[in-house]
């Protein structure tokens, strides 16, 4: 769908991209200064590439061999960008249908009443946007991007200037976009959180260099490393029901059985659950009655000596959970790969931020 | 009002306005879109463009009047042209009154103009591509309404110059009563002959009073303007 071969000098930045990309969410994931933003806005031609080419569905947006280049606003993207931009002198309403005028009418797949609803932004339509929270803003900065039924959705970092409420207001609209709207999506992020639970696809970035990752469960499984946030596992499961007395979600994968604080997902969901390794307990033999809900029968496939600690990886049905213990009760365990543990957490270890509807799989 | 003017003298205040009018009116569009080219692109030359659209701001006013006289007057290239395909003559006539005063007022109109040009986050604009506008259209819906404010201003002081030219003005297109006597003409007119005290005084009653009008007007228009784009 999406075929990106460039390579574009900035000064004594050099970016370099060689990516065939599909439906879903494709996350670029990089540090600051990787070049996620200038490649990006290369695909949405707001920077012409030096050499190669850029094609969308059989398109020619961009090709420096026969000086192609398709100007911006005719390539039916939708962009949404760190900062809201929203038009000042227009009411809400006016910034969400701007770009419809320029839309070609049996092209005009979306309408205001459905993107207002996506957005929750309904009862903000005549306001000005000086009258808007932050949250508010980029929600109608993204309902802006969408009335214009783009091909192709950009988003560059939309969530970087909110703080953690807000993003967390406002990623459950973006997945729904993902799965309810059917455009593509290329979004950048540095943030493991939000690359974790939206993307499909994952594209990394470092020193202007990109590459596609081999499988999102693989990138994931080490991202918390690279990034700043906490070390942790994924686990993928699928929600099988609730227990509102008890406040719980309950929800069944690979790995066994899951006991989560309850979710307000449908049954039938897939999800990922985020576990932190620090909050696993690692058990050997019977273990007799504990507090912790969670248990799952598994097998140490590896051990890594991080200084004081140790990181035991276990695999339990196929899904592979670190785990953070000390050295000592490495020792008391007798830890060693191949041995059978249990691996035990609780129901209120997982975050409420740490349950993610997980993307649909879609062909490369 | 005509208790208090003359005919001769209600004549040179609507003459004024007249003027006023027109020259700002043609000088409007041209202001606009100099204050783009200034703003916004780089050639070479754009140093000397800038130079030449100040250039009226800082020449004695009667020099200025006078370039006119030789370039758009009945002999002067640009004049004689004119003349013989449009039928169009400045010489001693208003229109060079409005010509002569819109002239000195154009480089006020485009400082006001380009200052807000400068001011215009451009990321809007960038935003407006994304959204499927080409450039004229991102030019009429988002960077025009944005630099409202300073078209008013650029407006109000092109006007009020344009009111109150005078050197330019009676170097080019002379001073004669009825065509191209302007208000600081006639008042000029009053001061130089016996008695003509309370006329002067009179017109500059006026002349303040439509200043004050132009400048309060200005203002209120520029308050709701900028009321809606600032955060």
């Amino acid at each position: 769908m999406l075929e990106i071969d460039i390579r574009h000098r900035q000064g004594v930045f050099e970016l370099q991209a060689d990516l065939r990309l599909g439906q879903g969410l494709t996350a670029l994931f990089g540090p600051s200064g990787s070049g996620k933003t200038t490649l990006i806005n290369a695909v949405a031609g707001l920077i012409r590439p030096d050499h190669g080419r850029i094609t969308f569905s059989d398109q020619s947006w961009s090709d420096a061999a026969t000086g192609t280049f398709l100007p911006t606003h005719r390539r039916r993207i939708g962009y949404v960008f760190q900062e809201p931009r929203l038009f000042p002198h227009l009411s809400v309403r006016a910034n969400l249908t701007y770009g419809r005028h320029f839309t070609p009418k049996p092209e005009r797949r979306e309408n205001l009443d459905r993107v207002s609803a996506l957005l929750d932004i309904d009862t903000l339509l005549d306001r000005a946007p000086n009258r808007l929270s932050g949250g508010e803003k980029q929600r109608v900065a993204i309902a802006r991007a969408l009335m214009t039924s783009p091909k192709l959705l950009l988003m560059d970092e939309p969530l970087s200037a909110l703080d953690v409420g807000l993003k967390a207001q406002i990623l459950p609209y973006i997945e729904r976009i993902r799965d309810e709207a059917g455009v593509p999506i290329l979004y950048v992020s540095h943030a493991v959180e939000e690359v974790t639970r939206l993307a499909t696809r994952v594209v990394t970035l470092s020193q202007g260099r990109a590459a596609m990752a081999n499988a999102v469960e693989d990138t994931l499984q080490h991202l918390p490393r690279l990034g700043q946030s906490r070390a942790g596992s994924f686990l993928r499961a699928r929600v099988t029901g609730h227990d509102p007395e008890n406040g719980l979600t309950l929800a069944t994968g690979p790995a066994g059985s899951l006991y989560l604080k309850q979710a307000d997902l449908p049954v039938g969901t897939s999800i990922r659950v985020f576990v932190p390794a620090s909050d696993l307990v690692l058990a050997t033999g019977e273990t007799g009655s504990l507090s912790t809900l969670n248990s799952l029968s598994g097998r140490v496939s590896a051990i890594f000596e991080s200084g004081t600690t140790v990181l035991v990886r276990v695999d339990c049905g196929g899904e592979v959970l670190d785990a953070e213990i000390t050295r000592r009760s490495r020792a008391t365990l007798d830890l060693e790969p191949g041995k059978p543990v249990s691996v035990l957490f609780k129901a209120v270890s997982v975050e409420a931020g740490g349950v993610y509807r997980q993307a649909v799989k879609l062909g490369a | 009002m005509s208790d208090f003017l003359s005919p001769e003298e209600i004549t040179a205040v609507l003459l004024t306005l007249k003027v006023a009018v027109t020259a700002v009116a043609f000088s409007l569009p041209l202001g606009v879109a100099m204050a783009w080219v200034l703003s916004r692109t780089t050639f070479f030359g754009r140093g000397l463009l800038d130079g030449l659209v100040h250039l009226p701001l800082i020449l004695p006013p009667v020099v200025t009047g006078y370039l006119l006289l030789i370039t758009f007057g009945r002999r002067g290239a640009v004049g004689a042209f004119l003349d013989q395909w449009f039928g169009l003559v400045f010489s001693f006539r208003w229109t060079g009154a409005a010509l002569a005063s819109g002239i000195m007022g154009f480089p006020l109109m485009v400082r006001a103009i380009r200052l807000s040009l400068d001011g215009v986050d451009r990321k809007l604009e960038t935003a407006a591509a994304t959204l499927g506008a080409s450039p004229p259209m991102v030019f009429f819906t988002v960077t025009l309404p944005l630099i409202l404010p300073g078209i008013a201003a650029g407006t109000v002081l092109a006007f009020a110059k344009a009111m109150g030219e005078f050197g330019a003005t009676i170097t080019f297109v002379s001073n004669i009563p009825g065509e191209t006597q302007t208000l600081s003409a006639a008042i000029y007119t009053f001061t130089q002959v016996p008695g003509g005290d309370a006329g002067a005084l009179r017109l500059t009653l006026v002349s303040v009073a439509l200043s004050l009008t132009a400048l309060l007007a200005s203002e209120l228009l520029t308050r709701r303007l900028s009321a809606r784009l600032v955060g």
